[in-house]
């Protein structure tokens, strides 16, 4: 498969890879959202990690990704986008700019839902979190996969 | 050899010609360009002597004599003919019925194997398939729990394509002598590597190509037991009736004298090949167990073959892990480039689950791959694993001790 040249720039130098801390360090802190979407068995996981600042803005993402080039990409950019934005900002951006800025092929446009969603459910954390939470927002997805013992 | 930029490590599913092989060929497509089947002319009997010279080298590589071998287009069509034929000439029923007879052969042969298989079960035949063990390796005990009194074929590869793993098919061959079942074996990966004896390792049908082994495309061999028992096939393509009836159809002279030096040359120099591709292959797999953490050869660890290695790098996508090693050309274990999600189904029947399934490479080494080639190629696979787990998160859970198998994931 052809990639575009910007996937692969993605690729090789993916910008903003890591996270804020283990999974248990950031679960307590009221700064970070994390949001975790995918299954190891469809191909692809996400994670985006973000840390937000008092006026609501987005100072800095991380993220980690186990999947195809595309969805590195993806989280890549998508890491690239948000930051500096307010988190309603942040909300506006959907999976079709992802393709277009990417060139993603039909079978990859599931890689910017991903992303998309990553930036939700990152966002619906934070929101929770740091009790940001609407009271509507009564059935909240747990943002990040939940060992069960 | 000079090949492309591309470190070429894919000798498992197809090999360049060997000059040699080429050179044999050439005056058959000018000067020498007879129809074998034409008997009234010099034309003719040049391209005849060469079949026959071929027949004569071909026959030699596998231990078998010259009328034994039938020349096809390759793998795929041996195995049609050798499983179709067969089934339908030692049929318990006649076309239309049910309870034709049984057939045995494993979960992980070659599409080219289960298809035929899986046609003849909708036109009245049974069929088992036996599950390999973990370690891939179908050994005669295998076979033997899953015969039956109405089994009239036995259909066991010799040594498997993605993993290596070599079957223990002369002692399945005895045991199906004893029982009067006719034994097919797909030998496309294990003839021009190892030492083959048709004779008596009681094989009666036995497929192989011509392009694995340093040949050209679009021709191979079935060789068809002549006695103890006579193997008779029914054919599936009419005509002419050349190749003994089996196989009707103008020779392809060029292609079946390119096949038959290939096989010469495979048994002059199998010694020094296999002494040149073993430790190549070992090369590779001490340095990368070494180098990575959890990463896993597949298949048995010493009844494989000297040139195919198979190994899953756990916590890295096959998608990324094969562009990152776009230098090599080389098999993934992951269909993910392809319509389907489904990974090899080599793999999965072995018990290795999805996920290492999909981040597993085949590496597959040949006469002209040098050190230097499989240094390369270790650092550029070490290179793209450790990037590739630099960005995994199931690689930091890995790391923090959490099973992955316990996480309940949220679908999106």
């Amino acid at each position: 498969m052809a990639y575009s040249d910007k996937v692969v720039d993605h690729f090789e130098k993916p910008r903003n890879v890591g996270s804020f801390g283990t999974s248990k360090e950031v679960a307590t802190r009221k700064d970070i959202g994390v949001g975790i979407v995918g299954a190891p068995e469809c191909g692809d996981v996400m994670q985006l990690q973000i840390r937000v600042n008092d006026s609501g803005v987005i100072e800095d993402a991380k993220f980690k990704c186990f999947g195809c080039g595309s969805a590195i990409a993806s989280s890549s950019l998508a890491t690239e986008w948000i930051k500096g934005k307010k988190v309603d900002e942040a909300l506006e951006i959907r999976n079709t700019q992802i393709v277009d800025e990417l060139s993603l092929p039909p079978v990859k446009i599931h890689c910017s839902v991903l992303a998309e969603d990553s930036i939700r459910s990152a966002i619906e954390d934070w929101k929770r979190k740091s009790g940001q939470a609407g009271a509507a927002t009564t059935a909240v997805t747990p943002a990040a996969p939940t060992a069960a013992h | 050899m000079q090949l492309t930029q591309q470190i070429y490590l894919d000798n498992a599913a197809t090999t360049p010609c060997d000059p040699r092989v080429v050179e044999a060929m050439l005056p058959y497509f000018t000067e020498k360009f007879g129809n074998a089947g034409s008997r009234n002319h010099r034309f003719g009997w040049d391209a005849e002597d060469a079949i026959e010279l071929a027949r004569e080298q071909a026959a030699k590589v596998i231990g078998a004599n010259a009328k034994e071998v039938i020349f096809t287009s390759g793998s795929t069509e041996s195995n049609n003919l050798a499983i179709k034929g067969a089934a339908e000439m030692y049929a318990r029923a006649p076309k239309g019925q049910s309870g034709r007879g049984h057939i045995v052969t494993v979960a992980h042969e070659h599409k080219a194997v289960l298809d035929p298989v899986r046609r003849l079960m909708r036109e009245g035949f049974e069929a088992t398939f036996i599950t390999p063990p973990a370690d891939g390796v179908i050994t005669v005990d295998h076979v033997r729990e899953a015969l039956r009194p109405d089994t009239i074929l036995v259909s066991v590869m010799w040594a498997n394509n993605e993993l290596g793993t070599i079957n223990e098919v002369p002692q399945i061959g005895r045991l199906c002598h004893d029982r009067e079942i006719i034994l097919h074996t797909d030998a496309t990966q294990w003839v021009g590597k190892m030492p083959t004896a048709v004779e008596t390792d009681c094989i009666d049908l036995l497929s192989w190509s011509g392009h694995k082994i340093y040949g050209p495309k679009g021709v191979g061999g079935l060789y068809v037991r002549r006695r103890k028992p006579r193997v008779r096939l029914e054919s599936l393509v009419d005509g002419g009736g050349q190749e003994r009836g089996m196989r009707s159809g103008t020779q392809n002279v060029t292609g079946i004298v390119g096949f038959g030096k290939a096989c010469e040359i495979a048994l002059a120099e199998m010694d020094k090949d296999r002494a040149h591709l073993q430790p190549l292959r070992d090369r590779l797999e001490r340095e990368l167990t070494s180098r990575l953490e959890v990463c896993q050869v597949n298949g048995h660890p010493t009844k494989r073959l000297p040139h195919i290695s198979n190994i899953s790098f756990a916590f890295v996508e096959g998608e990324s892990l094969m562009m990152g090693v776009r230098d090599i050309a080389c098999s993934s274990g992951s269909a993910c480039t392809s319509a389907s999600l489904e990974p090899s189904y080599v793999l999965k029947s072995l018990g290795i689950g999805d996920d290492l399934a999909h981040s597993s490479l085949r590496l597959s080494f040949g006469r002209w791959t040098t050190a230097k080639d499989v240094d390369a190629a270790i650092g550029l696979i070490e290179r793209a694993v450790n990037h590739l787990r630099s960005m995994s998160p199931l690689f930091d859970l890995h790391k923090e001790g959490v099973d992955l198998s316990k996480i309940v994931w949220q679908s999106h």
